[in-house]
C-alpha cells in the first residue's frame, strides 16, 4: 500500500533538496496550490451540502415524487466525471478555470456524500428527533442539532472521499483546461516519466493529503453510533415543506439538469453522428473492462474488510495510522501509483510486469478508501453487543464475524465493493501503464478519442461505461435504502 | 480461503484478458527462418488507427501477429528507458523524433536493416542509423479569418513572444508535438533565446491539452490562431469539418523554426527476441505498401520513403522552406527542463 508513498519519498531524497527546492518554490506551483486548495475548500462543502440536503429531502420531507428524486440524485454516480466533463465541454467549449472545475467536480462527486447520508438518515431512530421537538426545538434546530451530529461519520467519510477524488482527478479537469497538482504532474510525467519536477509536485500533493487526513480524523470523535433496544425503530413522520415545495423542486431540477441533462444531451448528439459506431473493438473492450473492474472490486473488498474492522473495533492510534496510510497512497495521482508499481515490478518481480495482477494491485491501492469508508460506517452501525451476545453463547470469534457481523454489514459490503468497482471501470492512467499490451478498456479508449477531440468516436465508449456503471449504482442505491435490520 | 479468492479473482481477469495478451514467442529466430507465426509487440506512439492499418497489412503479408501498446512519445520513450533490457517491446514507433533519440541515446536500439534505410532518403533519417523516419508532419498556424486576416499573421514563430500577441494564440505545450517544435527552436536558436521565447509564451499563449483542442478553440473564435501540426486540420476537413470549418492554415516560411517538419520515427529494440520479424515490420512500413497507406489512408501524414507521393489533399513536401535540422540532435530533456523553468509545464 505504501509503495507509492515510499516511491515519492525515495525519489525525493534521491534528487536532493537543492534540486527539489527550486522546483517546489516557483510561481507555477503557487498557482497550482491555490487552484487545488480552492477546489477542495469550496468543492467539498458544496458536495456535503448537496448530498446531505438531498438525502434529507427525499427521506424526511413531503417532497412530491421523492422516490423518483431519490434515484435521480444518485444517478450522476453512473456518469463518470470525465464523461460529464466531455459532455459539458462539447456543449460549452469555453468552460474552464476554477468555476468550470467546481461545476464538474461537485456534480460528479456529491453522490459520494448523498448515498452514505441517505443510508444513515434511514437508519436513524426518529424517537430522538421527536424527543428534541417535544422539548421545544424547531424543525431546523432538530436537523442541525440532532440529525447532523448523527450523520457525522457519513459526512466526514464522504467528504474525505470527495477531497481525495478532487486531489487525484485528472481526466475531467484536463478536458476543461483547469490545472491542479494532478494535471500538472501528469503533464510532467508525460514529458519526463519520473523526472524530478513531477516528483516535487507529488511530494506537495502527499502533504496536502496528510492535512486532509488529520482534519478528518479530528472530526470523527469517539461516540457510538449504533442503536440497540427492544423492537424496531418506527418510520419517521415526514416533515411538510409547505411553501418551500416549489423552490425545492426547482432547485433539484436544476441539479438534475446540470448533472445529467446537459452532458446526456451532448452524448446523444455525438451518438447520432453517422460515424459514431465505427469502432470494431467495442465488444472486447467491454469484456476486458468488466474483468478488470470485478477483479479490482473483489480484491479491494478483501483487503478493506479487516482494516475497517480494526479501525472501528480497535479505534486506537495504530489503527488510525494504518488507515491513514491507505488514504495517503490513494490521494496520489494514479500515475504515481502506476509508476511506482512499474519500478517495483521491473526491479523486483519482473514476472508480474504488465500483467493483470499489477493492474489490480494499483486498483486496490487507489480505490481501497471507497470500500473502507463504506465498510466502516456500516460496521459502526452493527451493535458490538450483538457480537458479545453471540460470543457469550459460545461461538468462536471467527464464526461470530461470519454469522453475526458480516450479514449485518452485507448492504455496506455490497455498496463498498460497487463503489470500488465503479472506480476501477473509470480508471485511466494506471490501466494504460500497467495493463498487458493490447488491453483496451472503455475508459482508456474513451480518453484517447475525447482528448484528441474525436467526440463522436468517444461517445459509444461513454455509453457503454455508463451502462456498465448502472448495476453498481443500483447496488449502491438499494443498499443505501435498505431498512436496517437491527 | 482469502488467498483462494484472490487467485480466483485474478485468474478470472487473466481469462478475460487472454484474448489480447501478446503471447510473445520466446524463441529467437534467425533471419533465414520464416517469421510467419511469430508475434511482435509494438510500443506505438503514432496514431493508433494508422499503426493498426500498418499492422493489419503486415500481418496479412507476413503472418506475424502484431500487438500494439499505445501511448505518447515521451511516455513510451521513458518507459522503454525504465524497462531497459527487460522490455517486452520489439518495435518503437513515435510521432516525433525526440523520444526516439532518448531511447537511442540510452543505447537501447538495434541498427536498422540496411535494406530499410535504403528506402528512406537522407533528410528523413538520423545519421546514426539506429532508427528511421516512417512519416512526417509539418508545423502550421491555424487561424480564424473572422478574427485575424492573413496579412496580419506573424511571419515567424518567434514573433509570438511579442506583447501584441498576448492571449491571441493557442498551443498545447504539454504535448509531445509542441515539445518537438520547441526542440527545433532550441536546435536553431540556442538555449537563451528559446528560454526567453518560452517565458513570453507562458504569458502570451492560451494553453490547451491537445492540438485538436487548439484547433477547436480557434474554430470557435476563442483565440484567433494556434500553432499545431497540419494533419489535424486535413483530417477534420475530410470528415465532419466541425472543428475546422471556420479556419484556414498558414505556413511559416524562410527556414523559420515555425516551418519545422517533424519526423516520426521507427526503431527496433536491441533487447527484442524477435529481431527478424521486428526488422521486417519496419521494412514493410517504410516500403511501398506501408507508405501507400499514408497516401491513401485517413492519417494525412506525409510519406517519407520508397518514393511514395503524399495524399493529393496535402500541399507538397519536402518544403524548401523548412529549417535543416539533424533529427538525432533534437533533445527532449533540455526542452522539458526549459519549459519547466518557463512555468509552462
Amino acid at each position: 500500500m505504501l509503495v507509492p508513498v515510499g516511491f515519492v519519498v525515495f525519489v525525493g531524497f534521491d534528487i536532493g533538496w537543492s534540486t527539489l527546492a527550486p522546483l517546489v518554490f516557483r510561481p507555477k506551483v503557487a498557482e497550482l496550490l491555490s487552484n487545488t486548495i480552492l477546489l477542495v475548500v469550496i468543492g467539498v462543502p458544496l458536495c456535503a451540502a448537496l448530498g446531505v440536503g438531498g438525502a434529507w429531502l427525499v427521506e424526511r420531507t413531503t417532497l412530491p415524487g421523492r422516490h423518483v428524486w431519490a434515484v435521480i440524485l444518485a444517478a450522476p454516480l453512473a456518469m463518470p466525471a470525465f464523461v460529464s466533463s466531455y459532455g459539458w465541454v462539447s456543449a460549452v467549449p469555453s468552460l474552464g478555470g476554477l468555476g468550470g472545475g467546481l461545476l464538474i467536480a461537485v456534480l460528479a462527486y456529491y453522490p459520494l456524500v448523498y448515498l452514505p447520508a441517505l443510508a444513515t438518515i434511514r437508519g436513524l431512530d426518529p424517537a430522538l428527533e421527536e424527543s428534541a421537538r417535544s422539548l421545544g426545538l424547531s424543525s431546523f434546530g432538530v436537523f442541525w442539532r440532532v440529525v447532523i451530529p448523527q450523520l457525522r461519520l457519513a459526512i466526514a467519510g464522504g467528504a474525505l472521499i470527495v477531497s481525495l477524488h478532487l486531489l487525484a482527478e485528472y481526466g475531467a479537469f484536463a478536458l476543461i483546461r483547469f490545472d491542479t497538482f494532478t494535471t500538472a504532474i501528469v503533464a510532467q510525467y508525460q514529458s519526463t516519466f519520473a523526472g524530478p519536477a513531477a516528483n516535487a509536485l507529488g511530494v506537495v500533493l502527499a502533504l496536502l493529503c496528510l492535512v486532509l487526513l488529520i482534519s478528518e480524523a479530528s472530526t470523527r470523535g469517539r461516540r457510538r453510533y449504533a442503536r440497540i433496544g427492544s423492537g424496531a425503530a418506527r418510520p419517521a413522520v415526514p416533515m411538510s415543506l409547505g411553501r418551500l415545495t416549489w423552490p425545492t423542486l426547482a432547485g433539484l431540477a436544476a441539479v438534475a439538469t446540470l448533472a445529467l441533462v446537459v452532458p446526456g444531451t451532448s452524448l446523444l448528439h455525438w451518438l447520432t453522428q453517422p460515424n459514431a459506431w465505427q469502432q470494431r473493438d467495442l465488444g472486447t473492450t467491454f469484456v476486458q473492462t468488466i474483468g478488470l473492474s470485478l477483479g479490482g472490486a473483489i480484491a479491494a473488498t478483501i483487503v478493506a474488510l479487516p482494516i475497517a474492522w480494526l479501525s472501528v473495533r480497535y479505534a486506537g492510534r495504530p489503527a488510525r495510522i494504518l488507515e491513514g496510510a491507505m488514504y495517503m497512497a490513494s490521494s496520489l495521482p494514479t500515475i504515481i501509483v502506476a509508476l511506482a508499481l512499474v519500478t517495483v515490478t521491473l526491479r523486483l518481480i519482473p514476472a508480474l510486469y504488465q500483467t493483470p495482477v499489477t493492474v489490480i494491485t494499483a486498483y486496490v491501492i487507489v480505490f481501497l478508501p471507497r470500500a473502507l469508508v463504506t465498510f466502516r460506517s456500516g460496521l459502526a452501525q452493527v451493535p458490538v453487543q450483538l457480537e458479545e451476545a453471540a460470543r457469550s453463547l459460545g461461538t468462536s470469534g471467527l464464526l461470530t464475524k461470519m454469522r453475526v457481523t458480516l450479514p449485518l454489514m452485507a448492504p455496506s459490503i455490497g455498496a463498498g465493493a460497487a463503489l470500488a468497482g465503479l472506480g476501477c471501470a473509470n480508471e485511466l492512467t494506471a490501466t494504460l501503464l500497467l495493463a498487458p499490451s493490447g488491453t483496451r478498456t472503455l475508459a482508456t479508449q474513451f480518453w484517447s478519442a475525447s482528448s484528441s477531440v474525436a467526440y463522436a468516436d468517444a461517445a459509444p465508449y461513454a455509453v457503454l461505461l455508463i451502462a456498465l456503471s448502472i448495476p453498481a449504482v443500483a447496488i449502491l442505491f438499494i443498499s443505501a435504502r435498505r431498512r436496517p435490520t437491527a | 480461503m482469502r488467498r483462494l479468492i484472490i487467485v480466483a479473482a485474478t485468474s478470472a481477469v487473466a481469462l478475460a484478458l487472454s484474448g489480447c495478451s501478446s503471447g510473445g514467442s520466446p524463441s529467437a529466430r534467425s533471419s533465414s527462418t520464416s517469421i510467419a507465426g511469430t508475434s511482435i509487440t509494438v510500443y506505438n506512439a503514432q496514431h493508433e488507427e494508422l499503426t493498426q492499418a500498418w499492422a493489419d497489412a503486415f500481418t496479412k503479408e507476413s503472418g506475424v501477429k502484431v500487438t500494439l501498446r499505445n501511448g505518447d512519445d515521451s511516455e513510451l520513450g521513458n518507459q522503454l528507458v525504465q524497462e531497459a533490457a527487460a522490455s517486452p517491446a520489439d518495435v518503437f514507433l513515435t510521432e516525433n523524433s525526440p523520444a526516439m533519440s532518448l531511447v537511442a541515446n540510452e543505447g537501447l536500439l538495434a541498427t536498422v536493416d540496411p535494406a530499410t534505410l535504403a528506402q528512406v532518403p537522407k533528410a528523413y533519417k538520423p545519421s546514426t542509423g539506429t532508427w528511421t523516419g516512417i512519416a512526417a508532419r509539418s508545423t502550421v498556424m491555424v487561424y480564424n479569418p473572422s478574427k485575424i486576416s492573413a496579412d496580419q499573421l506573424p511571419t515567424s514563430l518567434l514573433d509570438l513572444q511579442k506583447p501584441e500577441w498576448k492571449s491571441r494564440w493557442g498551443a498545447a505545450p504539454s504535448g509531445d508535438d509542441y515539445q518537438a517544435i520547441v526542440s527545433a527552436v532550441l536546435a536553431n536558436k540556442g538555449k537563451a533565446a528559446t528560454l526567453a521565447w518560452l517565458k513570453a509564451m507562458n504569458v502570451n499563449a492560451v494553453a490547451y491539452k491537445s492540438n485538436g483542442a487548439v484547433m477547436k478553440a480557434v474554430n470557435a473564435g476563442e483565440v484567433p490562431m494556434g500553432v499545431i501540426y497540419h494533419y489535424y486540420w486535413f483530417i477534420d476537413q475530410a470528415g465532419t469539418k466541425e472543428n475546422s470549418v471556420n479556419t484556414k492554415l498558414a505556413y511559416f516560411k524562410n527556414q523559420d523554426p515555425g516551418a519545422f517538419v517533424s519526423i516520426s520515427g521507427g526503431g527496433v529494440l536491441k533487447s527484442s527476441k524477435n529481431q527478424a520479424a521486428a526488422q521486417a515490420f519496419l521494412k514493410f512500413i517504410t516500403g511501398k505498401a506501408g507508405q501507400d497507406i499514408l497516401r491513401t489512408g485517413t492519417s494525412f501524414e506525409y510519406p517519407v520513403g520508397s518514393g511514395v507521393s503524399a495524399n493529393p489533399a496535402l500541399p507538397s513536401l519536402p518544403s524548401p522552406q523548412a529549417p535543416t535540422i539533424d533529427p538525432s540532435k533534437l533533445n527532449s530533456k533540455d526542452v522539458t527542463d526549459l519549459m519547466t523553468q518557463a512555468g509552462l509545464i
